[in-house]
C-alpha cells in the first residue's frame, strides 16, 4: 500500500493528474453546452470519478474492452476518443462519434471495444460477453465494467458476478459508489458488505479509495495484473463523490447551490400535504419530514473541495514540487481549441 | 373544479385513494424524494424506497396485491421494465387463468413513457402495444389531468394487473426531470391541453376500455392515445381549411380496447388512420386494421407511428415521433 511521505514518480502521475485535469476541463464544456440548451435530454457528468477512470485507462492494453455506464464522458475521452466526435455528439450532430443517433448515454467505439448503456446494472452482462470473447481466442485482454453502487442490487450484474467466477473470466468489476442512486442513499436499500458479496461468489476484491490518485492507479493496477495472470474476475469496490449530482439539474446539488426559491416552493407544498386530514399519525408525518430534511443536508458533502480527487491530487503533486500550472495551462490551452473547432463545426450548417 | 396540471392531477388522485383505502401503498425507485408530498403525508411505511432492483419489487407486489394489499409501483420509465419482463410477462398475466379464476393481483405499474425532449432511445420509448400483446394486463395511456386522474383511480380499483403509462410531456415533473433541468434554454412541443385542465374537486373513476370522441367528423377518424390525440386535434384543425372533417378518438386505454366505438366511428367516415407514438410494426395499428377487418367493414387505411430506435439528434427524432406535418400528410394521401 502507499506511503505518504514516500517520494513518487513526479513524472508519471503528473501525466495521471494531466488527463484528470483534461477530463475535468472538457466536461466542463460539456456543461456549458448543456446548460446553453445546446445538449438536450439528460446528461450524466463523470466529474468526481476522474481518478478512478484514470487508473483504469492507464492500465488497459489495445483489445481491452470496457462496458460503460450512463456516465461515458471521461472513460470515452481519457481512452483516447477524438474529443469532438464525443462533443458533437452529445450535441446530436451527424459527425459526432455514433452520427448523432446515440447521445451521451449511449457511446460506442468499436475500435476501441467500448459500449454504454443508460440500464442500470446491464454492463455486468455486457462485459463478461467481451470476457468470453478474450477467452474463447485465447488473448490476453481483458474486460471492464463499469457501474454505480445503485446498480449492485440489479440481478444481471449478481448473476454476472457469479457467471465470471464459475466460467474463470477476465473481467475487472469496478463499482463506483457515492452512496446515491439518485435521490436514495444507497446504504438505505442495500444490505450487507458489497465486497463480501463479491467474495461470496469467490470473486476476489477490495475496497479502495476512489478519490486518491495513487491508490486508485495502485490498487487498479494490481487487480488488472491479477487477472491477466489468473484469467479469473477481481472486483474493486471505489469510493468517489457525484460532485453534479446525479445529472445536470439534480435538485438536491441545486438546493445547495441556490439560496430560496427552490426550498421555499418546496417548503409551501409540503407544509400543505403535512396537515392535510386524512394521512399518516403525527409522529409518521414528523418522522417523513425528518428523513427528507435527512436528504437534503446529507448530499452537501460532495461539494467539499476535501473530496475532490483533482484537488487531492493536486494538492500531493504541489507538496513534491512538481509544476502543476504548466500542465494545467497547455489543457486549458487545448480543450479552448476543441471548444472553437466544435463551435466551427455547428456554425458550418453541418448539421442534420 | 379546479385547474391542475397533469402530474397534479395524478398525485392528488393517488393521495385521494391512499386517503380512502389503507391497502393502498407505493413502492418504487426514488418514490421518497419524487413523490415528496405523499410521503409527507402518509408516512414512509407508505411510500417504499426500492433498490434498483426492478425485477425483485415488480415481482413482490404481484404477491402482496394477491395478499389483500393494493400496491402502486413505480417504474421510473417503461423502458426500465425490459429488466423485469418476467414478473408482469409470466406471472402477473397468468396468476387468474392460472389459478382457475380463483386468485387475482390487482397491482398497478405507474411508468413514465414517451419521447419529444432529446433522451434517445433506451428512454422514449412507449411500449403500450408490447404490453398489451400478453393476456391478463391492462394497459392505460391518458392524454390530460381529468383522464389521468379517473383512469388511475379506476386502475386502482381494478382487481388485476395495470400498466399506467404517463407521457412526459404531458406529466410535468417528468419533463423538468429529464429534459428541462432547471433550465430556461431548452423548449418542447408540450400540448397545455394535455399538460393543464380542470379536474372535479372530488375523484371518481373512468372505466377502463370507454374511448373518448375528442371531436366529431365526417371523412376520416384519427385513432391516438397521449401526446398523439393532441397532435391529431393539431391537425385536425389545420385539415378543416382544406374541406377534410376528421373525427377523433382518444382511446384513452390499449387494453381493454373499446372496439364497438371504433367500429362505430369507422362505419361512419370509411376511412382510418392510427397515429402511434408505439412502433409499427406488429403493435396497435395492424391490431386495429385487423379488427375492422374481422369484423367485414370496408375501409380506407394508413398509420404514422414510430418505425425505428428513437434517434437523440432532435430533427430526426422529431421526425421519427408522430407529429402533425405526417398526420396531414396520411390524411390527404388515404382521403384522395
Amino acid at each position: 500500500m502507499k506511503k505518504k511521505d514516500k517520494k513518487i514518480d513526479i513524472a508519471f502521475y503528473s501525466k495521471m493528474y494531466q488527463l484528470m485535469y483534461r477530463s475535468r476541463k472538457f466536461e466542463e464544456i460539456v456543461m456549458q453546452l448543456w446548460h446553453e440548451g445546446t445538449i438536450f435530454g439528460e446528461m450524466h457528468m463523470s466529474v468526481g470519478e476522474e481518478a478512478i477512470h484514470a487508473s483504469i485507462i492507464k492500465n488497459l492494453e489495445d483489445g481491452d474492452a470496457i462496458a460503460v455506464d450512463h456516465r461515458g464522458t471521461a472513460p470515452f475521452f481519457m481512452r483516447g476518443i477524438d474529443p469532438i466526435s464525443l462533443l458533437l455528439e452529445f450535441i446530436g450532430h451527424k459527425d459526432g462519434l455514433c452520427s448523432g443517433q446515440g447521445g451521451h448515454m449511449h457511446l460506442f467505439s468499436r475500435e476501441h471495444n467500448m459500449t454504454s448503456s443508460g440500464i442500470v446494472g446491464a454492463t455486468g452482462s455486457t462485459a463478461m460477453g467481451f470476457a468470453l470473447s478474450h477467452k474463447y481466442k485465447n488473448n490476453k485482454n481483458i474486460a471492464v465494467a463499469l457501474f454505480g453502487e445503485g446498480a449492485i442490487n440489479q440481478g444481471m450484474l449478481l448473476e454476472s458476478f457469479n457467471m465470471t467466477s464459475a466460467l474463470e473470466l477476465p473481467v475487472l468489476f469496478v463499482c463506483k459508489d457515492n452512496n446515491w442512486a439518485i435521490t436514495t442513499q444507497s446504504d438505505s436499500v442495500t444490505g450487507g458488505v458489497l465486497l463480501d458479496r463479491a467474495q461470496g461468489f469467490g470473486i476476489a476484491g477490495e475496497k479502495i479509495n476512489g478519490l486518491d490518485f495513487q491508490e486508485s492507479f495502485s490498487r487498479i493496477g494490481y487487480a488488472i495484473k491479477t487477472i491477466r495472470k489468473t484469467g479469473k474476475p477481481y472486483f474493486i469496490h471505489a469510493t468517489c463523490v457525484h460532485r453534479e449530482g446525479h445529472f445536470l439539474g439534480d435538485q438536491l446539488i441545486a438546493l445547495h447551490r441556490t439560496t430560496g426559491k427552490i426550498l421555499g416552493d418546496l417548503v409551501g407544498s409540503l407544509t400543505k400535504s403535512l396537515f392535510k386530514l386524512k394521512g399518516g399519525l403525527v409522529g409518521e408525518r414528523g418522522e417523513s419530514l425528518g428523513h427528507i430534511l435527512k436528504i437534503m443536508t446529507s448530499s452537501k458533502h460532495q461539494l467539499k473541495s476535501s473530496v475532490d480527487p483533482l484537488v487531492i491530487a493536486k494538492k500531493m503533486l504541489k507538496n513534491q514540487g512538481a509544476d502543476v500550472l504548466s500542465v494545467e495551462k497547455k489543457a486549458d490551452q487545448e480543450i479552448d481549441q476543441i471548444l472553437k473547432q466544435t463551435l466551427q463545426i455547428i456554425q458550418g450548417g453541418n448539421q442534420l | 373544479m379546479k385547474k391542475l396540471s397533469f402530474a397534479e392531477a395524478v398525485e392528488s388522485c393517488l393521495m385521494q385513494k391512499m386517503a380512502e383505502d389503507h391497502s393502498v401503498f407505493i413502492m418504487g425507485e426514488d418514490v421518497q424524494m419524487m413523490r415528496l408530498n405523499i410521503l409527507a403525508r402518509f408516512g414512509k411505511n407508505r411510500v417504499i424506497n426500492t433498490p434498483i432492483s426492478e425485477a425483485a419489487f415488480t415481482g413482490a407486489a404481484i404477491a402482496a396485491a394477491m395478499s389483500g394489499l393494493r400496491p402502486v409501483v413505480e417504474v421510473m420509465l417503461v423502458d426500465f421494465i425490459g429488466v423485469a419482463a418476467d414478473s408482469f410477462l409470466n406471472n402477473a398475466s397468468k396468476l387468474f387463468d392460472f389459478s382457475g379464476g380463483k386468485w387475482n393481483a390487482p397491482v398497478v405499474y405507474r411508468c413514465a413513457c414517451g419521447g419529444g425532449y432529446g433522451d434517445g432511445g433506451q428512454h422514449e420509448q412507449s411500449l403500450w402495444g408490447w404490453l398489451a400483446h400478453i393476456p391478463g394486463i391492462s394497459v392505460v395511456v391518458p392524454s390530460n389531468p381529468i383522464d389521468a386522474g379517473g383512469l388511475l383511480y379506476a386502475a386502482i380499483e381494478h382487481d388485476h394487473p395495470v400498466f399506467f403509462l404517463e407521457h412526459k410531456l404531458l406529466a410535468q415533473n417528468w419533463l423538468e426531470y429529464m429534459g428541462i433541468g432547471g433550465r430556461s434554454t431548452v423548449q418542447f412541443d408540450v400540448p397545455e391541453d394535455g399538460a393543464w385542465g380542470e379536474v372535479p374537486k372530488k375523484w371518481t373513476p373512468i372505466p377502463l376500455g370507454k374511448l373518448n370522441v375528442v371531436r366529431e367528423g365526417k371523412d376520416i377518424t384519427l385513432i391516438s392515445v397521449g401526446v398523439g390525440v393532441h397532435r391529431c386535434v393539431e391537425a385536425a384543425s389545420k385539415l378543416e381549411e382544406v374541406s377534410i372533417s376528421a373525427e377523433i378518438l382518444d382511446l384513452r386505454s390499449i387494453s381493454p380496447l373499446d372496439i364497438e366505438n371504433i367500429l362505430q366511428s369507422v362505419r361512419k367516415t370509411g376511412a382510418v388512420i392510427i397515429v402511434d407514438e408505439d412502433y409499427k410494426e406488429f403493435g396497435l395499428s395492424g391490431e386495429i386494421a385487423a379488427i375492422l377487418a374481422e369484423n367485414q367493414i370496408e375501409f380506407k387505411y394508413g398509420r404514422v407511428c414510430t418505425e425505428k430506435t428513437i434517434p437523440f439528434n432532435r430533427e430526426s427524432e422529431d421526425e421519427t415521433l408522430p407529429n402533425v406535418a405526417r398526420i396531414i400528410h396520411m390524411v390527404k394521401k388515404v382521403v384522395s
